[in-house]
Formats: structure tokens, C-alpha cells, sequence
């Protein structure tokens, strides 16, 4: 057993600064006024900067589950509606993975520094800031929702503390009437030859480290895999200092004409994608379409990679003599796997989206199917940091509604416009940036597939293909991917294709896979002593 | 009508796999219906207890005894595939009234033909060095072994298909053919299937199946959690439980019960179980039962307070009122075989139910009495339930 690494939290952004007023909330210009909570009263053994729970418990109107872009607006929104609200998040501070910023405690002049929509954010903060400080939002930081669960029509969320050997403070129990999820996702992995040596990360997870830390995780580096989130990380690098040396790109962008549709519908988008190209230009960065990592090179950590030319069908073209190069760096990003467990767990109906993510159904209010259960963000389909703002704005003012607060009903009818606009464009995106039908032929039997159990792709092939294992879970149950300490939230997706077998993943590939009832690991100590005192 | 095959089995399953396996290898030609995926029903929510200790003398031990030595016996070529291992059971007791009761266990399990060895109070730690101090008394049972349930299912299904035998999935059977009283076949969603016999090898759903031929096979669910830990270094060497276990599994009782019984995986992972409760079909994960396993489990082994729970899954065991499987033929609707219910040791029971069948379908006396096991002895009426 190797020691499991852990799961690379940030994702990448489809995120448009130039599109990022459309959405907007309310105005700017109440910038200035008093500072919020988390920049007073010093750390604790677990931060509280942005913290001002007064522990009071009792039933929230809402508890929000995430404090991203899309839960951010939701909890902001509500709370400014007259609702009061619960702000639960694992990190430390607010900004989710679209917004991950460096330590505010810090002082950072230019902490927005590479950011996209920085003061939409800044904003969305102070608001916060405000309403914490009014007793509106009680937000609870650095704690996991590890259980949800309903009793007598409230909902229970249990939380656990994100640093291991610290007592988690109380409360443990956070209740409310209604639930929003807002819980993002992380970076979708493909395997390939190598893909398990140090040196190889998400694309996401270079882009959390420049955002987070300002540190560049390599020298010399290619960015590879599909989608617009390759071009600001690689921007991103290239900006840093690193030797960007290639983008791969396993589509051809040309893709885009294809749905004019989707395209012309945002059109900030366009102009962003221009921004990063004129970008990579400045930084002579070549951009390879049709083109892919198929190997990662190295003993110990990565020294080379092998790119290649592929078909349409995203074979390796027999044609062209893929290129090595030498790096000590390789960024993938594939899109992303929104986090489903949460979803599941209150057993709200899924759907597959058009990037084959499993992704909760919601009405055109945000609403899931399980009554007092909203949903906003990365968790109803991928689409970026703006989609998920609105929805979150979106889901904040239908909780009011729905708790008998009156909202004008154009301003919900704005929303859903923009909403169904970013929805077309990420369905066109998604459509321009498949992941190519035959990857799995990159792939030897010695490929690693699950590295926490250290399962490879040949013993899938071989409970697929010997033992008749016709689906990811059974292939899970004989072979062990997944079952080890991210619960196949990194290899899930693979071997959802590898046991497919070329055809389209449904829901009954997936869901499966998202079950986790346990939303987060907990010592058996705190599930041993869970609600004591509490209820 | 031609006959499409011998022996159609309806289940693919522990218990289905086993019949498929040894029907083929007894010469009938099998085919196995799965509306799922193999090993999709209980015998992927389950644990890989093989056991003889939780068992009173009587005909479920007798079945035990059997299978065991089919597991250790002509099997055995076969252990390395569904990692088995003779890894031994410890029952402990807390109290000196439980440790009483035991030894009481311990002499009538003897006279049954069980290897038991009692382990007084300072030896337990010989066995197990991380359990609990103070435990009142401790009883080792050798012929306790381990399996991966998914593996036993999917490799016997595996030699049954290498052998001859067909296996279908994703092919659920929706009535039965009759020639007057005799099933002489299945009806299933992808069309129908003649046959020389019927086995309703459906598990916690035999009752529906059996409802297809209009007889009663009082097969109920009875819900289980277990935990499952981060990959841990060697912590828990056998299989270790409670002795109260023995009373839960024997009971009839409607509310949460939970006993704990502790094993490690061959992948690293300890697996916590179980809890016990009749609430139908519910799936809702309850948070007191996922608690109350814990809190036990800790009781024992209080080390792992700070072990990581990675997840936990739930399962539906298959039940009957007396908690004896049904095996064998169905008078009432000539043509019908059952091997179902095996409550909390179908895994275990498996490999037995299997062979004794096959030797029943193919007309050959079987090696152990199948009458305790009689579809039937329940009437049609519906009993009521006498707890234990
Ligand atoms: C093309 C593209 C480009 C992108 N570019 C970037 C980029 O440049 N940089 C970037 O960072 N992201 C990028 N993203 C992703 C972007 O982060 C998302 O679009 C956006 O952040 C989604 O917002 P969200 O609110 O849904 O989720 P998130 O921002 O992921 O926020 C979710 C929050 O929920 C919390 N959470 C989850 N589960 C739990 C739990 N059980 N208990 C408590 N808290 C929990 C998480 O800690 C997290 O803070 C990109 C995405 C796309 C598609
Ligand atoms: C929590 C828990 C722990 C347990 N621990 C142990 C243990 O340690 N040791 C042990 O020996 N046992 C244990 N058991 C019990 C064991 O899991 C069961 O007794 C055993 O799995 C039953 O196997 P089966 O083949 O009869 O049923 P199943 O595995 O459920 O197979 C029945 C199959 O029939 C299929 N089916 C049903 N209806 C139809 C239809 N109409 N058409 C087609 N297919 C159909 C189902 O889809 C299913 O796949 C445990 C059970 C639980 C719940």
C-alpha cells in the first residue's frame, strides 16, 4: 500500500473575467464599509477568521454547504432576503476553488493578483463580512460535512474538523430547514502511462498552488488534456517563470464552429479565450491541437513526456513520430468530476451531463427534487465560476421565496436567463472537448488506475474481460478500484469508461460510484460519540 | 419444446454461483439469470465470515460443517482466487456471566464436532494484542475462515462458464412456464427459457420468485450495516466478536440490534459490522445504528478511536421465521428447486447449498438431510413469528 495522496482540490476555470459583470449582484459601492469578521480576532487550534459562530444552535433557515462561488451568492443572497443562515466550508477561508487566494491573514497587497473577477469577489466577501457581523450568517470554517441526514423535517449536517489530530470544536450538528449544496468538484484524471510519478499534478492543482502559495511546481512543464482551463494554467506558469513548452490539446478548437450556438451565447467567453491566446503568444507558448500526452517519462519523478499526434477518434496517428520532450512538470486537466456524495446522500435524482459528469437535476429554480433541498454551482453541471455565482444567487433567492420572503419576480426571471445562457455555452464547451473515445488504447496493462489501492489497468481489463464485471461497481468489488482513501473520486471516471467499453456512461454507471454516505472520513471516535450533548 | 438447458438458476449470487458451479460439474448443462450485475445483491454487501462458532447444534451447524469441508476440501485448489484464509475466530466475553455462557457454548459445539480451545483471560493478548484489557474469558475457534464474497461469486460463475454453463445478466425473470402444475421454464424480459428444473436462487427476493409459481417461501430482509476503515498495519488478526453475536443472529427481534464482529482485509481495511434490524427495504442510512457499531466496536478495540471510517455500506440479509435457508424441491410446484435464505451466512453456506442441490437435481442422495431445509415447512399460510 502506498501512502494515498491526497485529492487535488482545485479545479480548473471556464471562468470569464470579461463576462463576470453580467451576473452581478447587487451594486458595487458599499465597499467601504466595516471590515468583516475574518479579518479581526487571531487563529485558533482551528481558524476562525471568518468565523463569528456564536454557537447558539437551534434551526438555521438554510444551511449552505460550500463556500465557493456558487455558495457564497446562495448564503449572501438569503441572508440579505432576511433569512438566517449557516455557512459551512472546508477551507479557511471564503472563495471555494475559483477564488482560492493566499492566506488572509497574511498581509497581501495584491492578493487578487492572477485572480479572475477578483472584486465581484471582494465584494461578495464584504457583504458576508456584513451580515456575519449583523448575526445574519453564522459561517463555520475548516469543518467537512462528513453525514447528512433529515429527522422531523430538519435537516442535520454533521461536521467534522479538516485538521487531522485536532479535537473538532463544537458544534458538531449544524441544523436547518432547508439545505443549498454548493460543493464543487475536482479535476477529472485520465490515466496514462506514468501519469503516478511526483512531478505529474492536476491542472487545478497547479493552478490552487500559483493562487494559494505563488509557488510554480516546476521548471519546465506541458499542460495537456482538453478544454478552455489548459490555457489560464498555462498562462499562469508561463507568467510565473516556468518554460511552458507545449499546450496539448486532445480536440480540435475548430470543435467551436460546430455549435454556433452554444458559442455566440457568452460572448465574454470568446474574449477571454482571446485574452489567454494572445497571452501564450507574449509568452511563446505553442498550442497543439489534436494533440496529447500519451506518456509521462521518468524514475522517481518525471523527467520526460511523449507527445502524439491523434485522429480524430483520438487514436495516436500512426503517421506522425510522436515527440519527446524533457520536463520536469506535467499539468493534465480533462474538465472535472463535480462532488456528488452530498447529492446522493439526501437522495436527490442525478443525471448525466453532456461531459458524461454525473451532475444533480435541478428546476430551473435550483430546486432538486427532494423537497427543501436547493443545489448551485460545479454540483449541477460543470460551467465555471459565473454559472455558478448565478445559480447560487439564483437558489438564495428562491429560498426566499420559498420561506414566504417576497422576491421580484424579474429579477429571478434575469437570473434564470443568465443561467440558461452559460448553460448553453458549457454545453457547447463540453461538446468541443469530449475526452477522445480511444484513450483507452494510450494505455498498457501496467498503467496505474487506482493509486490508493495501486490497481492497474489490466486488472480491470481482466475482471472486465475474465470475470464479466459489466459495470464500474462491480468492477470496483472484484478488482479494488476505488475502495481505497479517496473512494474513486480520482479513478471513478476511468473506470466508469474502461468497463463501458466505448459506449456513452448513463447514470446507472455512475451513481453508484457517487455513493459515499459518509460524505468525508471521520474517526470512529467522533461517529462513536456523534450528537451527544447535541440532541 | 426443446429445451433450452437442465437447469436454469435464477440469481447470481454466492448461493447461485455455488448451484451453477456444481450442477455444470455434475454434468447438467446450467444457465444463470441475473437482472443485475453478477454479485449485484447481497453477496456484495456482506462480510467474508465463513463461520462455525456463531452457530448452535443443530442443522444450520451441520450445513456449516459441510461447507467447510467443501471450502478447505475440493475447493481448496481454488482458495488463492477468492483470498481464503484459515484465519480462526475469537469470541470474547466481558463479563464472567458471559464468559459462563461461553464455555456452556463452548462444550455443546464440541459435541457437535467443533474445534473450539478456551483461552482464559491472560492468553487473549497472545492472540489478539490489541484488545482491550480486561476481558473476562475468550473462546478460539481454528475452523473459522475468511473469503472475499465477491471473488467466491464471480470466479465460480467464472469455472461454471469455462465448464459449459451460460451466465446472463441484466436478464430479470418475470414469470415462470407451466405444463399444468410443473415449471418447465422462465419467462424473462428478453424472452423465455425451457428447462428440466427451476432454481430460485434470488436471495432476500426468493419470495417474489416463489410468488411467480404461487407458492410461499417467507424469505424476509433483514438490514445490516458494516464500517469500513482506512488500510490500517496488521491490527486484528482473526476474526473477533462479541459473544453476544451468537444470541442477535438466533433472534427474531424487531429493533436496532448491533454486535460487533471485527475482521481485517487482505487489502488492509478492518471491516466493522454489523448491525441487525427488520425495516423492509429502507436504504436510508441510519446514523444511530452506524453508531452504535462504532461505540461497540471501540468497547473492544479502543485503539482505534482515531482510525479513519472510509465508508460504510448496507445490505439486506435474507431471513426465513425459524432462520434456516430453504434448499431443495418445492412439492407444491414440481419443476421449482430453491436455495435461498441464508440470512447472515449465505457466504458461508454457499459452497454446501451448491453442492447438495446439484446432487439433488441430478437425482443422486445428498450428502447431508435436506428435510430441515424443506420449502414447504412453512404451509402457505402465513406464519406468525415467534422471537427467539
Ligand atoms: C473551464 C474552467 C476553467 C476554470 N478555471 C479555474 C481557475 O482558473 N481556477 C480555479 O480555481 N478554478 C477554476 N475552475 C473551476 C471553478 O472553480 C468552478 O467553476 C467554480 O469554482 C465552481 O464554483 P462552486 O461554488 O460550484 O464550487 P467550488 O468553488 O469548488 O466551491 C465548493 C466549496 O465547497 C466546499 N466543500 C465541498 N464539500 C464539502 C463538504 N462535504 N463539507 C464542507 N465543505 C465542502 C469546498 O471546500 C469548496 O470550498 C474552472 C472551471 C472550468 C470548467
Ligand atoms: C451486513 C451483512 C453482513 C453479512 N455478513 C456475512 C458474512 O460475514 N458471512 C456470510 O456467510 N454471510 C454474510 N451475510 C449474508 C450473505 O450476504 C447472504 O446470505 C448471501 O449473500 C446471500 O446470497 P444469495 O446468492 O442468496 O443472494 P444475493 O447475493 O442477493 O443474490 C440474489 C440475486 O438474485 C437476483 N434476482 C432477484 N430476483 C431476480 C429476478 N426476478 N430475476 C433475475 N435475478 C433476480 C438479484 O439481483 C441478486 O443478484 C451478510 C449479510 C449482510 C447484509
Amino acid at each position: 500500500m502506498t501512502e494515498p495522496r491526497p485529492t487535488d482540490p482545485a479545479r480548473p476555470d471556464p471562468g470569464a473575467p470579461a463576462a463576470l459583470s453580467q451576473l452581478d449582484g447587487p451594486p458595487a459601492g458599499r465597499r467601504h464599509s466595516a471590515l468583516p469578521a475574518h479579518r479581526s480576532g487571531e487563529a485558533r487550534e482551528v481558524d476562525d477568521r471568518w468565523l463569528r459562530a456564536e454557537r447558539s444552535g437551534g434551526v438555521y433557515d438554510v444551511a449552505v454547504v460550500g463556500a465557493g462561488p456558487a455558495g457564497l451568492s446562495a448564503a449572501v443572497t438569503a441572508a440579505e432576503q432576511g433569512l438566517r443562515v449557516a455557512l459551512v466550508d472546508a477551507g479557511a477561508q471564503p472563495g471555494g476553488q475559483f477564488w482560492r487566494h493566499p492566506d488572509e491573514g497574511a498581509a497581501w497587497p495584491d492578493e487578487g493578483r492572477g485572480q479572475h473577477g477578483w472584486r465581484r469577489f471582494t465584494r461578495l466577501r464584504d457583504r458576508l463580512g456584513r451580515l456575519i457581523g449583523g448575526g445574519r450568517v453564522e459561517a463555520f470554517a475548516e469543518r467537512q460535512v462528513w453525514f447528512v441526514e433529515e429527522r422531523a423535517a430538519v435537516w442535520h449536517l454533521h461536521l467534522t474538523t479538516t485538521h487531522a489530530a485536532v479535537e473538532t470544536p463544537a458544534p458538531r450538528l449544524v441544523r436547518a430547514t432547508s439545505l443549498v449544496l454548493c460543493p464543487g468538484g475536482y479535476d477529472r484524471q485520465l490515466p496514462v502511462p506514468g501519469w503516478d510519478l511526483p512531478g505529474v499534478m492536476t491542472a487545478g492543482g497547479v493552478q490552487a498552488l500559483l493562487k494559494a502559495h505563488r509557488s510554480v511546481a516546476g521548471r519546465r512543464a506541458v499542460v495537456a488534456g482538453t478544454g478552455p482551463f489548459l490555457l489560464p494554467v498555462a498562462e499562469g506558469l508561463a507568467a510565473a517563470g516556468a518554460e511552458v513548452l507545449a499546450v496539448c490539446e486532445a480536440n480540435s478548437v475548430t470543435g467551436w464552429g460546430r455549435s454556433p450556438l452554444g458559442a455566440v451565447s457568452v460572448p465574454g467567453k470568446g474574449l477571454e479565450a482571446l485574452e489567454y491566446a494572445g497571452a501564450l503568444l507574449r509568452h511563446r507558448v505553442p498550442f497543439r491541437q489534436r494533440t496529447a500526452l500519451t506518456r509521462v517519462h521518468g524514475e522517481g519523478s518525471v523527467t520526460g513526456a511523449t507527445l502524439s499526434r491523434l485522429d480524430r477518434t483520438g487514436r495516436v496517428r500512426p503517421d506522425v513520430p510522436p515527440q519527446r520532450v524533457e520536463v520536469d512538470l506535467v499539468a493534465f486537466g480533462w474538465g472535472f468530476t463535480p462532488s456528488l456524495e452530498l447529492v446522493s446522500a439526501v437522495g436527490a435524482t442525478t443525471r448525466v451531463d453532456v461531459d458524461e459528469s454525473l451532475v444533480a437535476w435541478v428546476d430551473p429554480n435550483q430546486r432538486t427534487d427532494v423537497p427543501r433541498v436547493y443545489a448551485a454551482g460545479e454540483v449541477t453541471g460543470v460551467g465555471g465560476a459565473v454559472l455558478a455565482a448565478g445559480e447560487g444567487e439564483l437558489a438564495g433567492l428562491t429560498l426566499a421565496l420559498d420561506h414566504g420572503v417576497p422576491v421580484a419576480g424579474s429579477r429571478i426571471e434575469a437570473l434564470q436567463r443568465g443561467v440558461r445562457r452559460h448553460r448553453r455555452f458549457a454545453a457547447a464547451m463540453h461538446r468541443a472537448h469530449p475526452v477522445p473515445q480511444r484513450w483507452a488504447e494510450w494505455l498498457t496493462d501496467e498503467t496505474m488506475l487506482c493509486r490508493c489501492e495501486e490497481v492497474t489497468v489490466g486488472a480491470v481489463a481482466e475482471v472486465r474481460d475474465v470475470l464479466g464485471a459489466g459495470d464500474a461497481r462491480t468492477a470496483k468489488m472484484l478488482a479494488r478500484p476505488g475502495m481505497g482513501r479517496c473512494q474513486g473520486r480520482v479513478c471513478g471516471f476511468a473506470t466508469a469508461k474502461l468497463t463501458a467499453c466505448g459506449r456513452s456512461l448513463e447514470t446507472t454507471d455512475l451513481a453508484p460510484l457517487a455513493k459515499r454516505p459518509f460524505t468525508a472520513p471521520v474517526s470512529l471516535g467522533e461517529l462513536a460519540t456523534t450528537g451527544e450533548g447535541e440532541d | 419444446m426443446r429445451r433450452s438447458a437442465d437447469v436454469v438458476v435464477i440469481g447470481a449470487g454466492a448461493v447461485g454461483a455455488a448451484v451453477a458451479w456444481f450442477a455444470t460439474r455434475a454434468g447438467l448443462t446450467v444457465q444463470v439469470l441475473e437482472r443485475g450485475q453478477i454479485a449485484g445483491g447481497t453477496s456484495s454487501a456482506c462480510e467474508g465470515n465463513l463461520l462455525v462458532s456463531d452457530k448452535e447444534a443443530g442443522p444450520e451447524l451441520d450445513l456449516a460443517l459441510y461447507s467447510h469441508d467443501v471450502w478447505t476440501g475440493e475447493l481448496d485448489e481454488y482458495a488463492g482466487l477468492w483470498e481464503f484464509e484459515r484465519k480462526g475466530g475469537l469470541v470474547v466475553a466481558a463479563s464472567s456471566t458471559g464468559a459462563e455462557g461461553l464455555r456452556a457454548l463452548a462444550v455443546r459445539q464440541r459435541a457437535a464436532g467443533i474445534e473450539v480451545t478456551d483461552v482464559p483471560a491472560d492468553r487473549i493478548a497472545d492472540y489478539e494484542p490489541y484488545l482491550t484489557d480486561g476481558l473476562a474469558a475468550a473462546a478460539h475457534y481454528p475452523q473459522d475462515c475468511q473469503a472475499q464474497p465477491m471473488l467466491v461469486t464471480a470466479h465460480l460463475l467464472r469455472m461454471a462458464r469455462e465448464a459449459g454453463a451460460g451466465v446472463s445478466t441484466g436478464t430479470t425473470v418475470t414469470g415462470l412456464l407451466r405444463d399444468g402444475d410443473r415449471v418447465v421454464g422462465v419467462r424473462t424480459d428478453r424472452g423465455d427459457l425451457t428447462a428440466g428444473a427451476v432454481v430460485n436462487a434470488a436471495g432476500t427476493w426468493a419470495g417474489e420468485v416463489a410468488a411467480l409459481a404461487g407458492v410461499r417461501v417467507p424469505v424476509m430482509p433483514r438490514r445490516g450495516f458494516v464500517l469500513v476503515t482506512e488500510p490500517l498495519p496488521p491490527t486484528v488478526f482473526h476474526k473477533v466478536y462479541a459473544g453476544e453475536y451468537v444470541a442477535s443472529t438466533q433472534s427474531s427481534e424487531e429493533g436496532l440490534q448491533t454486535s460487533t464482529v471485527i475482521e481485517s482485509t487482505a487489502a488492509g481495511t478492518i471491516l466493522v459490522g454489523s448491525s441487525r434490524e427488520r425495516v423492509g427495504f429502507d436504504r436510508t442510512v441510519s446514523l444511530p445504528a452506524l453508531r452504535e457499531i462504532a461505540a461497540k466496536a471501540l468497547t473492544l478495540y479502543p485503539s482505534l478511536k482515531d482510525t479513519s471510517v472510509m465508508r460504510s455500506y448496507l445490505g439486506f440479509r435474507p431471513y426465513c421465521p425459524d432462520h434456516l435457508p430453504v434448499i431443495g424441491h418445492d412439492p407444491r410446484a414440481p419443476g421449482l428447486w430453491h436455495a435461498a435464505g441464508h440470512e447472515g451466512a449465505g457466504i458461508g453456506l454457499s459452497v454446501g447449498t451448491g453442492k447438495l442441490l446439484a446432487q439433488a437435481l441430478s437425482g443422486v442422495a445428498p450428502d447431508l438431510e435436506l428435510t430441515p431445509f424443506a420449502p414447504e415447512r412453512f404451509g402457505d399460510q402465513v406464519l406468525r413469528e415467534t422471537p427467539a
